[in-house]
């Protein structure tokens, strides 16, 4: 049932003579939720852009498995592309209203029935009221939720997340956890995510993998990792010993 | 004017989004480009269009097409200048948060034109003035012949010099009424297009 998503060997990025990140193998399965945690500065987000296929490694393979391809980043085509969307740490919006926010994406794909998917997605995310605002007058909360909306309405087959709720009070932490389930739970969608709490790992994860300097410390199910951890330095940042 | 904005808004555009070898010392010509006295603009177009100047065949001197060219020149670097600033002022994370939704290239860099849309706007209008209110290379290389070269402000220097100066009055007058109204209309599509980028 589980079949072979991302696949990473030997990846490596090096950002002027600094390797920020070193990987030597990693595999993601179609349709899982994995859970990418580990201190600031550790790797994730440069991790994430490289599964968006936003930028290619400097060295290694990293492949993604569409239907009945194999793609990297340097021979995607857009259609490959627009399967993934991702949703970034400080998300920055068009200064348009937020309803065009939200139909950005569907537009950039020639789609231009699609207000009822639009006022559908903006009463899924509670934005409906603030339908017509301006990105300039809403909330950190507001924000990301407008952001996650015009990522899923592109209904993608795989969702990446950087720290979805950092900085949110808890309200729109878990309405943000529930939009995510939602997602997963409707269209299977494969969803990558970010998060410094290792709880909200927990909650939502089925994998996880923990990121420390560049390079993975450990993978594998939430709960082993939690309950289990091989690595002292996994059993450190569990358990919040690890300062960061 | 329609020249200088063909050429000006994607050097802009292109300048603010490439990097490349050589792309400072470009942009250090742009800015001294948009410094430039019109005077010698017009000096160095009329030297190039006279008889013995390399291009004197085209016999464009003293011409309508003469003035356009001076004129291109002095107004492309300003709006090159300002297009490139407003489109670099707009978030740089935001390209590649468009081009994660599923984005072109060229889809990315006109949604990143079109965040800079009022600085651009800005940028046409301070071309547009530029030309409107020169005098110097339009007097030298169009030579102010009535009915053909001759535009509102060298006619206003014209008529200053006759003593006629209520007509220049008037002309200045209507100079200025351009203006006005040219400023008004940038007022009035920024409120409608809602721009709160500045
Ligand atoms: N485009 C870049 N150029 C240079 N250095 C970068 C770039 N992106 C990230 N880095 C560096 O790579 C390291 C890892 O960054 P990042 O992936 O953002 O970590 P995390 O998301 O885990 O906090 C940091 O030290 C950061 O400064
Ligand atoms: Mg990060």
């Amino acid at each position: 049932m589980t079949s072979l998503l991302y696949e990473l060997e030997q990846v490596k990025q090096v950002y002027g003579s600094r390797t920020v990140l070193s990987i030597p193998a990693l595999q993601i399965s179609r349709g899982e939720i994995f859970a990418l945690i580990g201190p600031s500065g550790a790797g994730k987000s440069t991790l994430l852009r490289l599964l968006a296929l936003l930028e290619a490694p400097s060295s290694g393979s990293l492949r993604l498995h569409l239907d009945d391809r194999i793609v990297t980043c340097e021979d995607a085509t857009l259609e490959d592309r627009r399967r993934v969307a991702m949703v970034f740490q400080r998300p920055v919006l068009l200064s348009r209203s937020v309803r065009q926010n939200i139909a950005y994406g569907l537009r950039l794909r020639g789609k231009r029935d699609s207000r009822e998917q639009v006022e559908a997605m903006l009463e899924r995310v509670s934005m409906l009221p603030l339908a017509d605002a301006r990105p300039h007058t809403l909330s950190g909360g507001e924000v990301q939720r407008v952001s996650l909306a015009r990522a899923m309405i592109l209904e993608p087959d795989i969702l990446l997340l950087d720290e979805p709720t950092a900085n949110l009070d808890r309200y729109n932490v878990s309405t943000i956890e529930a939009l995510i389930r939602d997602q997963h739970a409707r269209q299977g969608t494969t969803i990558i995510l970010i998060t410094h709490n290792i709880f909200q790992a927990r909650r939502l994860a089925t994998r996880m993998a923990l990121l420390l300097d560049g390079e993975l410390v450990e993978v594998g199910p939430t709960e082993t990792l939690c309950e289990r951890p091989q690595d002292p330095r996994t059993a450190a940042f569990v358990s919040g010993d690890l300062v960061y | 004017m329609a020249l200088a904005m063909i050429i000006g808004i994607p050097l802009g555009i292109w300048l603010a989004l490439r990097h490349f070898p050589g792309r400072r010392l470009l942009t250090a010509l742009i800015y001294t480009g948009m410094g430039l006295p019109p005077v010698v603009v017009g000096l160095f177009v009329f030297l190039m269009l006279s008889r013995s100047g390399p291009f004197g065949d085209l016999g464009w001197l003293f011409t309508m097409n003469a003035m356009i060219v001076a004129q291109t020149i002095i107004a492309t670097p300003l709006i090159i200048g300002v297009t490139m600033s407003s489109v670099q002022s707009v978030d740089p994370s935001l390209r590649m948060q468009l081009r994660a939704l599923g984005a072109s290239r060229w889809q990315a860099s006109w949604a990143q034109l079109y965040e800079a849309r009022f600085g651009v706007l800005v940028g046409l209008v301070i071309g547009f003035g530029s030309i409107i209110s020169e005098v110097g290379a339009v007097m030298l290389v169009g030579g102010n012949i009535e009915g053909r070269t001759r535009v509102l402000t060298t006619a206003i220097v014209l008529e200053t010099r006759k003593g006629s100066f209520d007509f220049a009055l008037a002309l200045g007058i209507i100079l200025l009424l351009i203006a006005f109204v040219m400023n008004m209309a940038v007022v009035a599509i920024q409120a409608r297009t809602g721009s709160d980028s500045q």
